[in-house]
């Protein structure tokens, strides 16, 4: 059993034009094994930043990052990573791309094909192994990423906006896909998004993130993620709960943008 | 009846699909095919031209011979070769040249674009030296290469290798600049080292830019070969016509021109169906 912690992380770095920008302000939290957390924010509230000082791609000013009882410098294998969309390797078929990780820690041929083939299957693209990246739908190429980050069985996952690119059908469907492999697999994830919605329904806990600096400004335990297991998710959507949940959370979000927007109007002024 | 149309639309002069209902065509680049009536239109008008020129004896052949006078000559000069050397021969020449000047640079070039690419030191240190060297023609280092090494091969080969060097270490320097952050992020997230990551992603993610290169440096190398066996050289298509030249003999100089354009054009389509070949995710990222 692994536990994320993030302990009183923050990011300040000098502008070019002289300035510095607080992209974080003491960000502490833990998540457990087996935690969904998603990640809200209007741009500039260092959702990303955290992301990437999770994955090791930045060191954090102050704070630190561990994975159970490791301190954790620079990326590693245990976190695994899906982006938006152009992280796929366009010279691969879609089961070396999901095979890529192992192939890299040099696991024998037999061993490989057997989990490319499991997950293959577990993300419904058991007839695509042999196609190339370029081929395949935004949809599909974002469940190729899931099943690429799935084989490397990381304690963590890291999600950067990862349904972003596509159409809200297929957003929707993707959206029961996480749940599942989240359920499936009992990993912990981060996923960042720009949809209230998405956030809401995916995240077991949700942090809802404010700019300058960036800060977690307020926290919610949420009952979606588990009710969409077993309950359809357009239901789930339409609830009142639900409904309520959103519009309490899509004002905080207004107001903090009326903040910037009105910050903006004044210096322009 | 079928077989009418499907002609016609090979060559051009029919659309079909949806190409066939859309209103508005200028500007519209996807609805501009390949043309083949008109190319071969054009080919034939060329060499109608040609024909009927010299028949009518409309230029001095010492100007431009017949195209039965070129025929000859390629005819003659296939079978008994020209200045100790088969037609053949010649043309060996001048490739074996460029092939081996010009992967010289490549395996110079590549590593080197690649280190430029990937560290502030080499990029610092050879800026300033490909960048200077870089818009310098390859043929002004002739008298050079000449006074170091002669006239036999090593001068040509030195001279292509600098003329395909500078194309192929810019090309390969763009094709690391060219590798998506996310593509690095997501294989060092994978457990990737740096030697496989080199290997693995920038590599391959960097073959459209280096093929790119060495289509350009291909084109450059054949002109420079041709250019450098006009000025000095012992055999090769350049010496051919160099030495025709000299005795006015037009047709020999023309036969030796159609080559080089016949060997050029024939050297960019190898490239591009190897390009198809092995990189066919190109422009599909």
């Amino acid at each position: 059993m692994s536990e994320l912690l993030v302990n009183d992380v923050s990011m300040i770095f000098d502008t070019p034009d002289g300035g510095q920008v607080e992209a974080l302000r003491n960000v502490s939290f833990n998540l457990k094994q087996g935690e969904l957390l998603s990640v809200l924010g209007p741009s500039g509230c260092g959702k990303s930043t955290l992301l990437n000082i999770v994955a090791g791609f930045l060191a954090p000013t102050d704070g630190t990052v561990s994975n159970g009882s490791t301190e954790l410098h620079g990326p590693g294998a245990d976190r695994g990573m899906v982006f938006q969309q152009g992280a796929l390797f366009e010279w691969l078929t879609v089961a070396e791309n999901i095979g890529f990780g192992l192939t890299m820690k040099g696991r024998p041929k037999e061993e490989i094909a057997g989990v490319v083939d499991h997950l293959l299957q577990t993300v419904g693209l058991q007839d695509f192994g042999d196609k190339p990246i370029y081929e395949l739908s935004g949809g599909m190429q974002q469940r190729v990423a899931l099943a690429r980050c799935l084989a490397n069985d990381p304690d963590i996952i890291l999600m950067d906006e990862p349904l972003g690119a596509l159409d809200a059908l297929t957003r929707e469907k993707m959206q029961s896909l996480v749940l599942k492999l989240w359920k499936e697999t009992g990993k912990t994830i981060i996923l960042i998004t720009h949809s209230v919605e998405e956030a809401l329904f995916l995240g077991e806990r949700l942090f809802v993130m404010a700019p300058r600096p960036g800060r977690i400004q307020k926290e919610y335990q949420l009952p979606f993620a588990d009710e969409g297991l077993t309950k359809d998710p357009r239901e789930i959507k339409a609830s009142q709960e639900f409904i309520a949940k959103r519009e309490e959370v899509l004002s905080m979000i207004w107001e903090m943008e009326e903040e910037i927007m009105g910050g903006a109007e004044a210096v322009g002024a | 009846m079928k077989m009418i149309e499907s002609l016609f639309v090979k060559l051009g002069l029919v659309s079909t699909g949806l190409e066939k209902r859309k209103t508005v065509t200028f500007g519209d680049a996807s609805s501009v095919e390949a043309g083949r009536f008109w190319s071969c239109l054009s080919v034939l008008t060329l060499a109608l031209a040609w024909y009927l020129g010299s028949a009518l004896e409309l230029v001095n052949p010492i100007f431009w011979p017949s195209p039965m006078a070129v025929w000859d000559q390629f005819v003659s000069i296939s079978s008994e070769g020209y200045r100790n050397f088969s037609l053949w021969e010649h043309i060996w020449a001048s490739l074996y040249r460029i092939l081996v000047g010009f992967g010289l640079g490549c395996l110079v070039g590549i590593p080197l674009g690649f280190a430029m690419g990937l560290s502030k030191l080499m990029r610092g240190w050879f800026d300033p030296i490909v960048e200077f060297f870089r818009p310098i023609p390859p043929l002004a280092f002739i008298p050079l290469v000449i006074i170091w090494s002669g006239i036999g091969e090593r001068s040509k080969i030195m001279l292509l290798f600098f003329a395909a060097l500078w194309i192929m270490v810019i090309a390969a320097r763009a094709g690391v600049g060219s590798v998506k952050l996310n593509k690095i992020h997501a294989a060092y997230s994978l457990g990737a080292s740096k030697r496989q990551i080199l290997q693995h992603v920038i590599l391959p993610n960097s073959l459209p830019e280096i093929f790119t290169g060495m289509r350009v440096a291909m084109g450059v190398c054949w002109g420079t070969v041709v250019a450098a066996e006009l000025v000095a050289a012992e055999s090769g298509v350049g010496y051919m016509i160099m030495v025709a030249s000299k005795f006015l003999s037009t047709d020999i100089v023309v036969l030796g021109v159609i080559i080089v354009g016949a060997i050029g054009y024939g050297i960019d389509i190898l490239m591009r169906k190897l390009e198809a070949k092995l990189i066919p995710w190109k422009g599909k990222a």
